[in-house]
């Protein structure tokens, strides 16, 4: 199917762009002159005409049929070397439309929020450009049409990210978080940049090097055949790719920035730790859905690492007692969700699920941004409660965006989590099944346990504290508000057809052109709504006995938290606390191991090569010398003794000039008789 | 054997002895007679040549003129002391080897080459002869020996020009 | 003359010419070697008149012969006044006094 060619899809990412460089490169002067109001202007303007213009991308598709829905803008061209060729063009395609709007739409309302959340600070300006430049490279990313453009896009999310984690960097903990993240990252983006290449250079060899989305998928079968290393090309690959998705979403074993990102700003929580950024790796996966259908080695894992970060990070989350790393863990465990459907080939759903998760997931942490703006810094949530009086329009929006992801019924994140598991179940298996229940089950806790322990109950703040306790300004309210809205609304969008019929999941239907090519076999399997009924009925039961257990604890008091946790002799407390020493781990082993190896390199570069190198001036130094005496004493000698010796002939041949008359004469007369004798003979 | 035969030996004994003379002598005084002995010999031999202005001339340039002149000398650079032995002779063998390897190879030329001998043999008066070549044929070098000897006569003047301000100062 | 050939004039030219050169080359009074070049010129001359007489060219060997006498008093002239020269400078005629230019 040709795309449609526009010239209006360049700007949603090009207008963030812009305001960046203003903001980047004037900012400091025009808050001094201006104040932060124009920043705010100047910063939120193009993310919200950004927004207006993918409503305006989403509605162009809408007119267009179904199979035919693809917008292409080919602004220039970048790379034509050999068999490689890649543009600057910008691609919309349904999946990619969700994705602008949501990271255009709930990028706006943080924007908007930042204003108060931000409001006092000296790098206003700088904190704004990072952030536009951060909606840049997201939507770069998203709306790239060939991977090495997403790949600009998706270092360029690491880039922003490292910028904001470390924005306060004159302490050494958010500077440390920061490089942490990236250096994450990066380790991630090495798999990714390997999949890259072990794709194109077999594409290549079959005659089809392409790295363009549409090409590769109409390309997909030359890879069937090719193998390296013993595995089918398409499984390594995408094996690759999953692990550059694993470091930018933060799934086991590169998730262990994601918790220490919580140093930087909450917007940027939300923002990029929970709505966009980590969705990255979702998004890959299913904008590449036909190559990884083709790799079911692959999807296993996929599937398989997904449900074992979601229930790791869950009981990491529930003794957690630092807000935001509440919400830090309960996003790795969603993305788990995420990537469980990802793997059972269930793409719709998890990208269902990235939306409604992106709406909750950024009201819960702005809201945990208003409670930390209303508690004056304060995040332990040891020291909060029964702010539920004092700041209600965050209490309701956090109880709602809480009921959400606990999954309550009719709630978004109820449909979504909900349809992850019905397709866990029917193209997974019941195991994959059980850990999402039991992660669905020890989510709901720590969620209401966090709403109990932060919002009702006595106040267990200092009393300076409690004094200063107040409602957040409507800027940073009012998108609070907006997206409860979204987290109570947004499911409709993918009710299932058993619940609400045929034509119901709207959702569905909507991205059903995307993924029509590379569906995966089992997605045509037997409906069976009674173990759908089942299923649901046993999730939100799981869900129910985990808010029940919450109450118990945290509003009811019924039994002491601290006599659970001394359970087991306080092992398991301890270990879940130290969140299973992973970092520990990993300290120990690959950062001691590569700073050993840095170290020695340092002594090889220092003692070696110096040594080389300083041994060959030696040698030439020494070389020099001989040379020199050499010269000195040989040529010079030989010199010498030719001086010495002409002069010695010469002082031996004067004698010759004896100034005596004779002896001339001698000399005439025996001339001429050698003379005459020689004429005679 | 004829008497030209035998004065001609006498003369050319004479001669050579008196060469001898020169060479051979200690006294300097004795070596200036002793040339001029031999260069009245080789007049009279010039004679026995026909040569008679030849002949002529040499008496009264070299003996009346140039003997004078070492004579002179002879006066003028010695102390009277020691005029006994005042001509020494050094070095002897080496000298009579040279002149002894010279007057060999000589000899040997004079003796074993064949002398072409002609034209005639008739002894005619030469002065009237050489008179004309020098002013005919030999025009040239008769008038350049004048300026040799002109310059000859300026330089002696010039040469001992000097000794007489050394005398007089 | 009979018996008496261009051979006899030859061999009394060379003796003088011989005891010339022996003189030249022994003497160590200037004037001594200057009387030892008087006989060697006096022997050339011998030679150029008897080659002339029995060569048939008289006059051209006489002519010769005058030029040779004149040079040889022009000669004589001049080295004598040398050789005062000499004799004041350095108070003798050894000619091995007047080594001046040994090295």
């Amino acid at each position: 199917m040709e795309p449609i060619a526009v010239s209006y899809l360049r700007w949603i990412p090009l207008l963030p762009l812009l305001g960046a460089a203003v903001n980047g490169l004037a900012g400091a002067a025009i808050q001094r002159r201006f104040g932060e109001r124009a920043i705010s202007i100047l910063a939120c303007a193009p993310v919200l005409a950004a927004f207006a213009l993918s409503v305006a991308a989403f509605v162009h598709l809408l007119g267009l049929a179904p199979e035919s829905r693809f917008l292409l803008d080919r602004v220039a061209g970048w790379i034509d070397v050999g068999g490689l060729s890649a543009d600057i063009a910008f691609w919309v395609d349904p999946l990619s439309c969700v994705m602008i709007l949501v990271v255009t739409g709930i990028g706006g309302l943080i924007h908007v929020y930042s204003i108060g959340y931000m409001h006092g600070d000296a790098a206003y300006w700088r904190f704004f450009a990072y952030l536009n430049l951060f909606t840049f490279a997201m939507l770069t990313l998203v709306l790239g049409d060939n991977l090495l453009l997403m790949f600009v896009g998706w270092e360029g999310v690491g880039l922003c990210s490292f910028a904001l984690i470390g924005f306060w960097w004159r302490d050494h903990k958010n500077t440390g978080a920061g490089n942490k993240a990236f250096i994450v990252n990066r380790v991630g983006d090495f798999g990714f940049l390997l999949g890259i290449f072990l794709l194109f250079w077999t594409l290549d060899a079959a005659g089809h090097g392409t790295v363009v989305f549409r090409d590769l998928e109409h390309h997909a079968a030359s890879l069937e055949g090719a193998a390296i290393w013993g595995w089918p090309v398409v499984v390594v690959a995408t094996l690759f790719l999953f692990v550059g998705a694993t470091g930018k979403s933060a799934q086991i074993p590169l998730f262990v920035w994601l918790p220490d990102a919580m140093q930087g700003p909450t917007p940027v929580s939300a923002l990029i730790h929970a709505a966009t950024m980590v969705t990255a790796g979702v998004y890959m996966i299913a904008r590449l859905h036909f190559l990884f259908a083709m790799a079911p080695e692959t999807l296993a894992v996929v599937a398989g690492i997904g449900a074992a970060t979601a229930l790791f990070a869950a009981t990491i989350g529930l003794v957690q007692n630092d807000i935001k790393r509440v919400l830090a863990y309960s996003t790795v465990s969603q993305l788990g969700y995420m990537f469980v459907a990802m793997g059972v080939g269930a793409w719709t759903a998890g990208v269902f699920h990235l939306v409604t998760h992106a709406f909750f997931k950024a009201c819960l942490f702005l809201g945990s941004g208003s409670v930390i703006h209303g508690m004056s810094g304060e995040q332990d949530m040891r020291k909060m409660g029964g702010l539920r009086t004092r700041m209600p329009t965050t209490f309701w929006t956090f109880l709602i965006a809480t009921l959400a992801i606990a999954g309550t019924p009719l709630t978004a994140g109820f449909f979504s989590k909900d349809e992850i598991l019905w397709k866990a179940w029917s193209q997974g298996g019941p195991g994959l099944w059980l850990i999402g229940v039991a992660g669905a089950g020890l989510t709901a806790f720590y969620m209401f346990r966090q709403v109990f322990m932060t919002f009702f109950g006595e106040c267990r703040a200092d009393h300076e504290v409690q004094h200063h306790i107040h409602e957040s300004p409507a800027v940073m309210t009012l998108p609070l508000v907006v997206l409860a809205a979204g987290s109570l609304l947004a499911g409709f969008l993918g009710v299932p057809e058993f619940l609400g019929g045929a034509g119901a999941n709207r959702f569905d239907a909507w991205l059903a052109p995307v993924f029509a090519h590379g569906a995966h076999a089992a997605h045509h399997g037997a409906h069976d709504i009674a173990m759908e009924w089942t299923l649901m009925a046993i999730s939100v039961a799981v869900a129910a006995t985990g808010v029940l257990l919450a109450y118990l604890l945290y509003y009811r008091h019924a039994f002491s938290p601290a006599r659970l946790a001394a359970l087991g002799g306080g092992g398991p407390y301890r270990l879940l606390l130290n969140k299973y020493w992973v970092d520990e781990l990993y300290d120990a082993t690959i950062v001691r191991g590569t700073l050993l190896l840095a170290r020695f390199w340092a002594w090889f570069d220092g003692t070696i090569i110096d040594g080389i190198v300083n041994g060959s001036a030696a040698l030439t130094r020494a070389a020099s010398a001989l040379n020199g005496v050499f010269d000195n004493r040989i040529v010079d000698a030989i010199v010498n003794a030719l001086a010495n010796r002409t002069f010695a002939l010469g002082t031996r041949l004067r004698h010759v000039q004896t100034g005596g008359i004779n002896a001339y004469l001698y000399v005439i007369v025996g001339t001429v008789t050698i003379v005459l004798l020689a004429r005679l003979l | 054997m004829s008497l030209s035969v035998v004065l001609f030996y006498a003369f050319a004994v004479f001669t050579v002895v008196s060469a001898a003379g020169v060479a051979f002598s200690p006294n300097v005084v004795y070596s200036a007679f002793s040339l001029m002995g031999t260069l009245l010999g080789v007049a009279a031999l010039y004679v026995f040549l026909a040569a008679d202005f030849v002949a002529a001339a040499q008496v009264l340039v070299y003996i009346g003129g140039i003997l004078v002149l070492i004579l002179f000398a002879v006066m003028l650079t010695h102390r009277i002391a020691t005029i006994e032995v005042s001509n020494r002779s050094v070095g002897r063998l080496p000298a009579l080897l040279a002149v002894g390897a010279v007057a060999a190879v000589m000899g040997r030329a004079i003796t074993r080459t064949t002398w072409v001998v002609g034209g005639d043999l008739a002894d005619t008066p030469a002065t009237y002869a050489i008179g004309t070549g020098f002013l005919g044929t030999y025009v040239l070098p008769f008038e350049l020996a004048s300026f040799v000897l002109l310059a000859v006569l300026v330089g002696a003047v010039v040469v001992s020009r000097k000794e007489l301000r050394d005398a007089r100062g | 003359m009979e018996g008496v050939s261009l051979e006899h004039f030859l061999i009394v030219g060379l003796l003088v010419f011989a005891l010339g050169l022996y003189t030249v080359l022994t003497r160590r009074n200037a004037i001594g070697i200057l009387m030892g070049v008087e006989l060697i010129l006096n022997a050339a001359n011998i030679n150029y008149i008897a080659f002339a007489r029995y060569g048939g060219h008289p006059t051209e060997g006489q002519i010769f012969a005058i030029f040779v006498i004149m040079l040889a008093a022009a000669e004589a002239a001049i080295g004598l006044a040398i050789v005062l020269g000499i004799y004041k400078n350095f108070d003798t005629i050894d000619v091995e006094a007047t080594d001046l230019l040994r090295y």
